[in-house]
């Protein structure tokens, strides 16, 4: 069985100024160990889907389609089997590591609370298993007695992953985990990622711009445009092969060291991401793409087969294309 | 020498704190010419910030002189305001270093209201607007920073910047904030503004792949010192310090390279190691490599400068023959 599969999600958020819809009908299924890369700018969607999966999103938000955690749907789940399954199921880390702990609390005592209020371990047990916890992630047992204010950014991640690991989660669900870090703390926390997710099994939903972090981290990336997915694949082929102008374009925004195609010559997209209140019609990235036709302001492309496991929704795959391989 | 339009002679900046002095730039030099983009890279805390800091005059040197256009940065107010004409900064929060209840037009004129520039105010508005790539700038100039998307705003940012016609531009982590499809198209407005304009950068930044974009040269820094310095392809090409081997190797793209994942965080600037000041993170020393070069104790015990090894390149390591 799936670790999570989301079927038809639709995402409406609903302000005093009319509805927004964040999410457009987006299907995404993980397995057991495997490793997803969720790609895309500010606005696109990303970041609400990690919310719906334990349902931190808004109360009055419109969710429609389903969101099956192991195989139950998340929003059919009573408030006990709900607490039941954050943490235990799926776990969230989220960017900015410093407005994620409370600074005025030990994070040992952060991470033994999630421990302690989901499982009937006694103090002494939960204390042992935040000190294997912060050794897992790579910091001495003794920083669970340090606060936030006292550890450095990459610290501060680890003690989030730490956290996120305390209830034994089958999924983690990162939500741009290394964004705001250094490059060398970003190598770390990434090669940690990778680690769990070889000898645990965990299954990795990893949410970020940064497409060359994807590919280098995750199997298989989908790729995000206004509130739908617009390619999916493995990573290889969606980053060396981007069939969509759109993940041609991200792809691009991260030039090869050493390819002289992009020396000197930075390329970015024109245009600004759109707003999801007032999508453009038809394919709501023709106003940006270069291969725009006339028909890309009329047509809404659906995800359309393009060879074994990799999809892409543009006017100019063929339709005729075929056989899926699935 | 006396064709760079910036010259750092040995420049040491340092702050006191209670754990003792924190040495956060060691002794730099560098030159930049007019017309040329120099990619300053290296983690946080090395220093990279507070040098160029320093170059606008906001953070008082404790050693070596700084010279813009051969004359050179104090703490006189006349001439910090002069300085501050010809050398311009903009930073890595676009939202945050403007301010939200005063409009773009306002943004944009202020720089020219301070230094009285001579001219039609609107038209020196309008020109650098569109110089930014806001156009046409008209559409622009009523509004405010709340309603233009965050790439418009370091545009709104560069504009005010180069309404002063400036020597140089300071940049710091330019697109760090800003989206993948939008960090190509500020970086190609910098470019432009160097190839059009004649105009120098400093970009501060800790993505390589930003300086293979834009970069003619890089310096790497560590710790308050520029360990490697030198043409853009060369560096990233043949790097030679251990430390610009590493951060190249742990570049998302670079696949081919093995990763050398330096441990620990990054150093900590107000208890610099003895010795190469790098050598507690080398992989070289943490690999026996240094011990059966006959090394070690040099890289424990003796201090490293630069040395020039090719063509403009110069590096600060031991190891290197």
């Amino acid at each position: 069985m799936s670790l999570l599969e989301l079927r038809d999600l639709h995402i409406t958020y609903r302000s005093e100024r009319g509805d927004v819809p964040a999410v457009r009908g987006v299907d995404l299924t993980i397995d057991p160990g495997e490793t997803i890369g969720l790609a895309g700018e500010s606005g696109c969607g990303k970041s609400t889907i990690a919310g719906a999966v334990l349902r931190l999103l808004p109360k009055e938000t419109l969710i429609e389609g389903q969101v099956l955690l192991d195989g139950e749907d998340v929003y059919q789940m009573r408030p006990g089997e709900l607490r039941a399954v954050r943490w235990t199921s799926a776990a969230i880390v989220f960017q900015g590591a410093l407005h994620a702990l409370n600074p005025v609390q030990r994070v040992g005592k952060q991470i033994a609370e999630a421990i302690l209020l989901h499982s009937t371990q006694s103090k002494k047990a939960a204390q042992d298993r935040v000190g294997d916890l912060l050794e897992r992630v790579g910091l001495p047992a003794n920083r669970a007695r340090s606060y936030p204010h006292q550890l450095s950014g990459g610290q501060r991640q680890r003690v989030l992953i730490a956290l996120a690991l305390a209830c034994e989660p089958k999924l983690l669900i990162a939500d741009e985990p290394t964004t705001a870090l250094d490059v060398m703390v970003q190598a770390q926390v990434l090669e940690l990622l990778a680690e769990l997710q070889r000898d645990r099994g965990l299954g990795l939903l990893f949410i970020t711009h940064d497409l060359s972090v994807l590919t280098s981290t995750c199997e298989r990336l989908a790729v995000m445009y206004a509130g739908r997915i617009v390619e999916d694949g493995p990573s290889h082929d969606v980053f060396g092969t981007p069939e969509h102008p759109y993940s041609a374009a991200l792809t691009r925004a991260f030039p090869t060291i050493g390819d002289h195609a992009s020396r000197m010559r930075p390329s970015g997209l024109a245009g600004d991401p759109p707003n999801p209140a007032n999508l453009p019609s038809g394919c709501p990235f023709h106003p940006r793409c270069d291969r725009a036709v006339d028909d890309c302001s009329v047509a809404d492309i659906e995800l359309r087969p393009l060879g074994i496991g990799r999809h892409a929704a543009c006017i100019h795959i063929p339709t005729s294309g075929g056989d899926d391989g699935e | 020498m006396s064709d760079a339009l910036l010259e750092l002679r040995d420049v040491s900046v340092t702050f006191s704190s209670r754990r003792g002095t924190v040495r956060a730039v060691d002794g730099v030099s560098l030159d930049v010419r007019p017309g040329e983009v120099l990619a300053l890279v290296g983690e946080s805390g090395c220093g990279k910030t507070t040098l160029i800091r320093s170059i606008l005059g906001l953070e008082p040197l404790a050693g070596g002189t700084i010279l813009v256009e051969g004359k050179p940065v104090n703490q006189r107010q006349r001439t910090l305001r002069d300085l501050r004409r010809r050398v311009q900064m903009i930073f890595q929060d676009p939202t945050g270093a403007l301010n939200p209840r005063h409009s773009i037009y306002d943004a944009v004129a202020e720089g020219i209201r301070i230094h009285g520039i001579e001219g039609n105010e609107p038209a020196l508005v309008a020109d650098a607007l569109s110089r930014a790539g806001l156009r046409p700038a008209e559409r622009y100039m009523a509004r405010y920073p709340h309603e233009v998307s965050g790439g418009q705003r370091q545009r709104v940012l560069i504009a005010g910047a180069i309404a002063l016609d400036p020597q140089l531009l300071l940049a710091d982590e330019p697109v760090a904030s800003l989206d993948a499809s939008i960090r190509g198209e500020i970086l190609a407005l910098l470019r432009d503004l160097v190839e059009e304009q004649g105009l120098a950068i400093v970009a501060v930044t800790h993505d390589l792949g930003l300086a293979w974009n834009i970069a003619d040269r890089i310096a790497v820094m560590y710790l308050g010192r520029i360990v490697e310095v030198g043409r853009a392809e060369e560096v990233l090409a043949a790097p030679q310090h251990p430390y610009t081997r590493a951060l190249l190797s742990v570049v998302p793209e670079m696949e081919r390279v093995e990763q050398q994942i330096l441990t620990g965080e990054t150093p900590d600037p107000s208890r610099i190691p003895a010795g190469c000041r790098f050598h507690p993170r080398c992989p070289l020393v943490a690999s026996g490599e240094a011990e059966r070069l006959g090394i070690l104790g040099r890289c424990t015990g003796v201090d490293v400068e630069l040395v020039q090894r090719g063509d403009a390149h110069w590096s600060a390591c031991h190891a290197l023959p």
